[in-house]
């Protein structure tokens, strides 16, 4: 077989992604990706392909999640699980510093982090896009989060452009995929030709994409093959499960604060935090310290918090938002209004974890939809 | 600090099982650490020997089901400086709370050979409905993170970190796949207290609600849920009937549904 050019699409088998993963893992990356467990597709460390689910999709609605066979062996054939890539940039839980009483006083360690690189395989464009926004968040501001930035450096992403839209997705709407664009290192398009395996049409986004892609059992892609990877992410995005209008959503929004389907909303949503923790641009964290029984060791450490639970908005005297309502509010401006206001974009990748997850099946599209279709007549803030 | 006296912890049994007092004995490798940290003063589960009160804090497990119990219990108040109720018993009334909606005539004579011998109060009480609390840690039975949480807590002055949002949320931390959105399974999470790590859920089977009601339950939609994934009117009643039976929206929403 040649090697790949890195100039040009390349085809890469089976066995090409196969060397590919393990050309990283040789290089020091943790390679992390899609793995079946517990009747999902999560993400963990893999080994090699095949750690991925081949043959499986999955079928996805408001509050509901099922695995189902496919009559082929995509390795990439479903949409995006429970997990986030954020469980690796910014973990759920993360101990800050530790202190240890002294003889005179106490002596605080925080050791710098050294984290191996990641490699995380299969990144989807909304996904491309979430990163980008915690980018913005934890590495773009006035305060640089260290924690981020040292499991950020030197991730190594390959994308797959999706093959098959969720049931809950809606990054059409959102300008965000079903085609990764950039901020990848090297992008797949999964080809299913008949009864055959299937084939990657592979792309190299940075120089170590090209560099690594070079260095892989494959050969330059036919023009047929191109045609059909783009055909790929043009059937998907004409099946997205869900849409959002959002031409002036953020001044639509926020002229109807008080309109009553936040009243509605909040009759069925159980303030469960769910939806936050899926959504894989939420960022907030509480900080929580820690000592030990005989006082000899104290300890603080951060873990994933959510506007809805009471604490996240307690001040002296109580909760600030008490209600469901204005904690489902909080939710949904932020994502979709007030993030723009913050951080220039939408909070938002249209990924339709936050719908899938939800136990009760809110939809953050029906509830846009509803206060579009109805708007009050409320003087603009 | 070496002249410090070690506070004076006690353990009182009321009307439960043991098994919040046993999640104590249960701290293999923090027991050593809790006897340095404390002088066990009382606690009749571990040791014959009794140090006089007044107690620097009580930790008091079980609920009020008999005119004794709620004499004593205002005994165990006078004498300790901080009370600390565990597990759903001391919190809600426990599983025995069940006899607050039936007769306990009626259970008393089905279970006992001579039910006049059976001196007991209407109702199974919380511990708070009878003295001041100073802080209430839920589960049936307790989480003994928890418990050693709240023990340090209270050495060094500082407020225990034992958050009242929902189990989803620990369930989330945790990496789960939800139970109830990929397998269909019924869970009480969302209107369930945070404390035990989602247990359940962690191996595959829905939340059971041993830790009460989260900080804004939500039941009745909740309820509409579990109703769609195939539960009637019967099970939704009893669902909420367990060891927190009396918690209020726990109870209200047992009887939303005919209970
Ligand atoms: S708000 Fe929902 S759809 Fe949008 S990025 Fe978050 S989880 Fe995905
Ligand atoms: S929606 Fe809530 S949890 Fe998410 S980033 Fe905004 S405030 Fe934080
Ligand atoms: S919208 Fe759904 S997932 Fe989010 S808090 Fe409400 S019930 Fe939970
Ligand atoms: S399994 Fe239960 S506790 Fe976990 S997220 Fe789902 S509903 Fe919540």
């Amino acid at each position: 077989m040649d090697m790949v050019q890195s100039d040009e699409r390349s085809i890469l088998t089976r066995a090409g992604l196969d060397a590919l993963i393990g050309t990283l893992a040789a290089r020091g990356y943790r390679v992390v990706g899609p793995k079946l467990r517990d009747q999902a597709i999560i993400y963990d460390d893999i080994a090699g392909v095949g750690d991925l689910p081949a043959g499986w999709t999955d079928e996805q609605d408001g509050g509901h999640y099922r695995l189902e066979q496919r009559d082929d062996n995509a390795l990439f054939g479903y949409a995006v699980g429970p997990h986030s890539w954020k469980k690796y940039l910014h973990p759920p839980r993360l101990q800050l510093w530790s202190a240890k009483r002294e003889e005179t006083g106490f002596s605080i360690s925080h050791e710098p982090e050294t984290i191996p690189p990641f490699a995380f395989i299969g990144v989807r464009a909304c996904e491309i896009q979430a990163i980008a926004i915690q980018d913005r968040v934890f590495l773009e501001g006035p305060h640089v989060d260290p924690h981020y930035q040292v499991r950020r450096a030197g991730a190594f992403i390959v994308a797959v452009n999706c093959g098959k839209a969720g049931g809950t997705c809606f990054c059409v709407s959102m300008g965000t995929g079903p085609c990764a664009k950039s901020g990848f290192d090297i992008a797949l398009t999964e080809l299913l030709p008949g009864t055959s395996e299937p084939i990657y049409v592979a792309e190299a986004g940075s120089e170590k994409g090209a560099e690594i892609l070079s260095s892989l059992p494959g050969r330059a892609a036919q023009p047929a093959e191109i045609e059909a990877a783009e055909a790929v992410v043009t059937h998907t995005a004409a099946a997205m499960g869900r849409s959002l209008e959002t031409a002036g959503i953020r001044d639509l929004l926020m002229s109807n604060l008080n309109h009553p389907r936040w009243d509605d909303v909040a009759e069925r949503c159980l303030a469960c935090a769910n939806c936050t923790m899926v959504c894989p641009t939420c960022f907030c964290t509480s900080v929580e310290d820690a000592s030990d029984l005989s006082g000899e060791e104290a300890s603080r450490s951060r873990r994933w918090d959510s506007c809805f639970t009471m604490d996240f908005s307690f001040i002296h005297g109580g909760s600030v938002r008490a209600s469901t309502k204005s904690r489902y509010r909080q939710w949904m401006t932020h994502k979709l209004a007030t993030w723009i206001d913050q951080f220039d974009t939408s909070g938002c990748v249209g990924c339709g974890r936050c719908i899938t997850w939800c136990p009760v099946g809110i939809d953050l599209t029906e509830e846009a939809r509803a206060i579009r279709d109805a708007p009050a007549q409320e003087a603009k803030p | 600090m070496a002249a410090m006296p070690k506070p004076k912890l006690a353990v009182w049994k009321f009307s439960s099982c043991d098994g919040c007092q046993l999640t104590l004995l249960d701290c293999e490798d923090e027991l050593l650490a809790v006897a340095g940290a404390v002088e066990i003063a009382y606690f009749p589960e571990a040791t014959r020997g009794v140090v006089k009160g007044p107690y620097d804090v009580s930790l008091v497990e079980g609920s009020i089901t008999t005119a004794h119990d709620a004499e004593r219990i205002r005994a165990v108040r006078k004498q300790s400086k901080a009370v600390i109720t565990i597990g759903a018993c001391a919190t809600a009334g426990g599983i025995q709370a069940l006899r607050n909606f039936a007769d306990v005539a009626a259970f008393t004579a089905i279970v006992y050979a001579r039910p006049d011998f059976i001196s007991t109060l209407a109702t199974s009480t919380p511990i708070a409905a009878h003295v001041p609390v100073d802080f209430e840690l839920r589960g049936c039975p307790i989480d003994k993170r928890q418990l050693i949480e709240v023990l340090s807590a209270f050495l060094a002055g500082r407020q225990p970190v034992t958050p009242a949002h929902s189990t989803c949320v620990d369930c989330k931390l945790a990496g789960n796949v939800c139970v109830m959105v990929a397998h269909g399974t019924p869970c009480l999470g969302p209107v369930t207290h945070a404390g035990c790590g989602a247990l359940c859920p962690t191996y595959n089977r829905g939340c059971y609600g041993c830790f009460g009601p989260m900080e804004s339950p939500n039941a009745k939609s909740l309820s509409a849920r579990l109703s769609a994934l195939g539960m009637d009117e019967r099970a939704l009643s009893r669902v909420y009937r367990t060891f927190n039976a009396a918690a209020k929206p726990f109870a209200d929403e047992a009887e939303r549904h005919g209970a």
